[in-house]
């Protein structure tokens, strides 16, 4: 048994020369027409399948970049709309209070004229009134006096200055 | 792994039982290479058998060729006899005029034995696969693998990911991807046909013979060789960092170092192979040893599992041998990095 063992782990010539040739034959066979193929066709698939990777990923990365764009050109189209809606405000605004601005000065101007005029009016009223008075107070005291008062520039004056202090004002 | 089924075995069995079964030869027989295909041994003691052609190269005879069935049952042939007992059991020799082995000068036998027949059926039939295989991928183009691509893709793959690439590096792999590739499939295949115990060309024991492991770590070791660069052999005659006094002990253990490796790869593969054999062989010994059909269930159910075990070794040895012998090989032709 021990013997056999022996022949067991001793290898035998003409075994290992059939083995060298059919695995050398094997092997070139197999590398020429199997392996070459094969693992050229699995590298294809994998360097596809890289390249798909690849650029679906930057077409995914310019899809965000678009979007990111996008965003950018609504956010600023929104702050152009503010601002122009803000500036509309403001011109709107200043229009309204100019208008009230220039609505009451006119308003003012018209009032003061008007008090210009009633001044005026008034002046000339008492002017009148001051004359009619003076002739009344003449034809009274010419009828009181019996007429022996004459139509003189200088009882007139008197009369003036007698009427000057007379506030028609407090009427 | 056994050369014929169960209820040959049985027959066989008892014909040896008459003369008490002796379960040491008789697993070393089924183990060992041998010229002739023995499927049975018939009740009257004459055996059914392939008969495989010998080969014999001598400087006298030169070149003989003919059948083993001459030289069967101790038959002698121009000259030649099948040693059946002794120190010589298993090989042919030369007889002497007085009828003895000559056992100075043996001829040289390049027969095609039963491990050469077992060999050449699975480098066949993985030349038909894998040919095939190829053919599918021309046809397939880069479309995702069909049909038999997909069971064989993720082991070449796998080779190429997982052996190849993580030793090799990703730069200098692509060359030694056929040898790996061929050296996996080829132990693989081996394996497995040495797994199915019947019928013929099945149930040879091709890995678990260390002829073939030889071969196969020489390869390993001679790819090393050529592909080791500067850097390698700078490493075994003059290795960075030793005191040159210290050299005449370094080289040699350097040396040693080179021819250990494949010798493990050798001798990891035969062992491995030939061990689960003699385990299967042996419960299955067990029932002519109690002579008992008892005890066949309590067998087969190991036997079983045996075979579970074996098969996952089958695939792991195939897978440690490339395994190392990238990893040798990615020593050899390492950048050195300081």
């Amino acid at each position: 048994m021990v013997l056999l063992m022996n022949s067991l782990v001793s290898p035998a010539i003409g075994l290992v020369f059939w083995t060298t040739i059919i695995f050398l034959l094997f092997f070139f066979i197999l590398k020429k027409f199997a392996w070459k193929p094969i693992l050229n066709a699995v590298k294809a698939r994998d360097e596809m399948i890289k390249g798909s990777l690849a650029s679906a990923e930057k077409a995914r990365k310019e899809m965000a970049k678009l979007q990111s764009d996008n965003e950018a050109i609504l956010k600023k189209a929104r702050e152009e709309r503010e601002g122009i809606l803000k500036e509309a405000r403001d011109v709107r605004d200043k229009l309204i209070a100019e208008a009230k601005g220039r609505a009451s000065e006119e308003a003012d101007k018209l009032v003061e004229k008007a008090r210009a005029g009633i001044e005026r009016e008034k002046a000339i009223a008492l002017a009148d009134i001051r004359e009619q008075v003076a002739n009344l107070s003449v034809d009274i005291a010419s009828k009181l006096l019996g007429e022996r008062l004459k139509q003189t520039g200088e009882q007139q004056k008197l009369i003036d200055n007698y009427l000057k202090d007379v506030d028609f004002n407090k009427n | 792994m056994f050369s014929f089924p169960l209820s040959a075995q049985e027959e066989h069995g008892t014909a040896v039982a008459e003369e008490e079964f002796k379960p040491g030869p008789f697993i070393l027989e089924h183990i060992a290479d041998s010229h002739e295909w023995h499927i049975l041994t018939k009740k009257d003691g004459e055996s059914l058998a392939i008969y495989l052609p010998v080969i014999l190269v001598s400087k006298e005879k030169g070149i003989d060729v003919f059948s083993s069935r001459k030289l069967a049952h101790g038959k002698q042939y121009k000259g030649y006899r099948l040693e059946e007992e002794g120190d010589l059991k298993g090989k042919i020799v030369n007889v002497k005029e007085d009828g003895t082995a000559d056992e100075e000068i043996l001829p040289l036998d390049f027969s095609i034995t039963k491990a050469v027949v077992g060999l050449l059926f699975s480098v066949l039939f993985a030349l038909w696969l894998f040919l095939s295989l190829s053919r599918s991928y021309r046809k397939t183009g880069i479309s995702h693998p069909k049909g038999i691509q997909s069971f064989l893709e993720p082991i070449i793959l796998f080779v190429r990911d997982d052996i190849a690439i993580a030793n090799i590096g990703e730069h200098k792999y692509e060359k030694y991807m056929p040898y790996l590739l061929t050296v996996f499939f080829f132990i693989l295949f081996n394996n497995l046909i040495g797994l199915i115990p019947f019928p013929p060309p099945f149930g040879a024991n091709v890995t678990g013979n260390i002829a073939v492991t030889l071969v196969l770590a020489l390869c390993t070791f001679f790819i090393t060789q050529f592909s080791g660069n500067k850097n390698y052999w700078k490493h075994i005659f003059a290795t960075p960092g030793v005191p040159f006094w210290l050299l005449p002990v370094m080289i040699p253990v350097e040396l040693i170092g080179i021819i250990s490796k494949p010798f493990a790869l050798m001798i990891r593969l035969f062992a491995n192979i030939t061990a689960g054999h003699i385990i299967v062989l042996s419960l299955v010994s067990l029932i002519f040893i109690f002579k008992s059909l008892m005890v066949a269930p309590v067998s087969i159910a190991f036997v079983i599992f045996m075979d579970c075990l074996e098969l996952l070794v089958a695939f792991l040895q195939a897978y440690v041998f490339t395994l190392l012998s990238a990893l040798f090989i990615s020593m050899a032709i390492k950048e050195e990095h300081h």
